[in-house]
């Protein structure tokens, strides 16, 4: 669909309350069997964001705030209410600024191992450096199983070169300061809507302890763990992950 | 009269590290706790005598600057040019170059550079270059369209050495600066000679519609024709007139020895630069400084070059694909002239002529017979360069098909 003059591609599947699904650095995420499981109760909106998937970066899209004006315009666009706003990770981030933003046409929010805030010190790393990890570290701390951790020489290269496009936008959205707003923590009090965590117990791109400090900063929000799971759990433990939104928020 | 200048160039290496396969890469994250400061000093003093002995034999000289590495211990450049504007006399010295993408006050660098310019009377060149993709995480800036940032920056330090009625505003997409109004301005006037790294035959557009000098660094047979025909027919058809043979500049190893032997010798010891550079992939594929294409390789743990070409770190190799002259002042006047004709010509010799273990007086050596047997002689042969005459000679030479660069080969100054 077209928003700011920008060609953004969104998937829609299912029917029922509306579902906004920002997806994280590793791409979109709606092909994936837990969409559809919650496709069976909500009409899934899952936007891509723009230099993922292979699509072009606006000169002028350079941080987070840019996916949250975009994506507050789309819920205008398509002029939606009640809508539960589901993000992950970095998408999570993208969820939070925008219920601070403005949550008139939000009913819920759900953030996946999500990013966004700092919670320890200035010298503490909150927050895992995925640019500067190698692959098999990177896996590990990824994946609960890390059989499940693509492997570059399995990637045919177009695909591989979707991977290397999606890391370039992750790092335009992120970079500085790194996977975090400063500010947001002092925002977050705006945040009036129900909002749940969810996490994978073995994260370790932002681990559970992290979680849970960035759920204590928002009022009343509740953390559900995954078991045997890492910074993926809609991935790694689709059935668990669906009945966890169900139970939230169905 | 066309001229050849050469330039004296080391990277002021670290070289005494443990073995290679205790550490995981030599850039970005070695600890420095292998870097004893006591021979530091001792490094940094040698490589500014040997700068001072450059001056005194009549070359230029030629520095550069990278962080966080044992291969380049300079993390400042200005800062070592600032010290041979008072230590040497006549040579005009070559900053290549301020990695501007990476330098988030470019109104520094033309301070910077407006100081040392006026302290040398006037024998500063500045260079910019974007940098190496280890840079990223050293500076901790994102390399995306980092071409774009090197050129607005550009344009700001242009405009603050150009312009001398007080300040004026610059509010560009990545540097703001509203008042603008250095001390000093620089001694040459409109500015110093600016050079800019060039990897591509793309690039080479706006440097030539600049007239700035296009330099490359160990493109070899492979690649020189390409770029340099581009800076040249850009030139032509921008400014319709010839591209001056002072407007193209080569970067390659070289070593000269009395005899063959101890010319194969200092050439091995030098090849460290090739060996030492041991760089993990990540540090190799920051986000956003490759094209897909070529950060997929990283991913799947190939060298970035697309070519194919395999890495070397072999001297006959490298002496091959016209990244290394080597051998007796007879042997490496012929390497250069036959690359200096295969390629066109260019007016500026970037010399590097000291890396790794190299000693203080077998580098000396090197450069003193560069310098009375080999130089010389390059000077007489620049002398004949007619931009046509030229190309009608060169028509003769085939494209020789050799390895492209690599990924190292163009490591150490872009």
């Amino acid at each position: 669909m077209e928003l700011q003059g920008l060609d953004i591609d969104v998937v829609r599947k299912g029917s029922g309350q509306p579902l906004l699904l920002l997806h994280g650095g590793g791409g979109p995420i709606a092909q994936m069997p837990f969409a559809d499981g919650l496709a069976e109760k909500f009409e899934i909106i899952a936007p891509t964001h723009p230099g993922f998937n292979g699509s072009k970066i606006p000169k002028h899209f350079t941080r987070i705030d840019d996916l949250v004006y975009l994506y507050l315009d789309l819920l205008d666009e398509l002029d939606l209410t009640d809508v539960v706003l589901m993000g992950f990770s970095m998408g999570g981030w993208a969820a939070a600024e925008m219920a601070v933003a403005n949550s008139s046409r939000l009913s819920r929010l759900i953030l996946v191992d999500s990013v966004g805030v700092k919670v320890g010190g200035r010298e503490d790393r909150d927050i895992a450096d995925v640019f500067a990890l190698p692959g098999e570290k990177l896996a590990e701390i990824m994946f609960h199983d890390k059989s499940l951790a693509p492997n570059p020489a399995d990637i045919p290269d177009e695909q591989l070169q979707i991977v290397a496009g999606n890391r370039t936008a992750l790092g335009v959205y992120t970079w500085d300061p790194y996977m975090h707003n400063p500010k947001l923590p002092h925002r977050l009090h705006r945040i009036k809507i129900p909002t749940n965590f969810i996490w994978g117990a073995s994260d370790g791109l932002v681990t559970l302890e992290y979680g849970e400090k960035f759920c204590a900063m928002i009022d009343g929000a509740t953390m559900t763990v995954i078991t045997e799971a890492g910074h993926s759990p809609q991935m790694e433990q689709p059935d668990a992950f669906v009945n966890a939104v169900f139970e939230v928020a169905a | 009269m066309t001229d050849l200048k050469t330039w004296f160039f080391t990277e002021d290496c670290y070289p005494d590290l443990p073995e290679q396969n205790s550490y995981e890469s030599i850039r970005v994250d070695l600890p420095n706790k292998y870097c004893d400061p006591e021979n530091a000093t001792r490094l940094y003093n040698q490589y500014l005598d040997i700068w001072c002995a450059a001056d005194e034999m009549g070359l230029e000289i030629m520095l550069n600057e990278h962080h966080q590495t044992a291969t380049c211990m300079v993390p400042a450049a200005p800062i070592m040019l600032g010290i041979l504007a008072r230590q040497t006399k006549d040579a005009r010295l070559l900053i290549l170059g301020n990695p501007l993408p990476n330098r988030n006050q470019p109104v520094r660098v033309a301070e910077e550079m407006a100081l040392v310019d006026v302290i040398s009377k006037g024998r500063v060149e500045v260079g910019f270059v974007r940098s190496v993709p280890y840079e990223a995480a050293a500076a901790n800036i994102l390399p995306y369209r980092g071409s774009e940032r090197l050129w607005e920056s550009h344009d700001l330090i242009l405009k603050a050495w150009t312009t001398h009625d007080g300040p004026f505003n610059f509010e560009g997409e990545w540097y703001h600066h509203r008042q603008v109004n250095i001390w000093p301005r620089p001694y040459q006037q409109p500015h110093p000679p600016v050079w800019i790294t060039t990897g591509s035959a793309a690039s080479t557009l706006p440097v030539a519609q600049h007239k700035h000098v296009g330099a490359i660094f160990l493109a070899g047979y492979s690649k020189v024709r390409p770029i340099f025909d581009a800076y040249r027919e850009n030139y032509l058809k921008l400014h319709g007139e010839h591209a001056p043979l002072d407007r193209l500049a080569y970067c390659g190893l070289i070593y000269v020895g009395d005899d063959e032997k101890t010319a194969a010798e200092g050439a091995n010891k030098m090849m460290w630069y090739m060996q030492a550079n041991k760089v993990a992939d990540h540090w190799k594929n920051p986000p956003g400084y490759h094209p897909p294409v070529v950060s997929a390789n990283v991913l799947r743990g190939a060298h970035v070059s697309g070519s194919g070409a395999a890495y070397s770190t072999d001297l006959t190799e490298h002496m091959r694909r016209g990244n290394v002259f080597a051998g007796t002042p007879d042997q490496v006047y012929e390497q250069i002239k036959a690359f200096w004709e295969y390629s066109g010509g260019f007016g500026h010799m970037l010399m590097m002529g000291q890396a790794g273990h190299m000693t203080e007086q077998e580098t000396l050596r090197s450069m003193h017979l560069y310098n009375s047997e080999v130089y010389p002689r390059l000077k007489e042969l620049a002398k004949t360069w007619d931009p046509e005459a030229i190309m009608d000679k060169r028509a003769n030479l085939a494209d020789r098909d050799h390895a492209e660069i690599t990924d190292l080969a163009v490591d150490f100054v872009r």
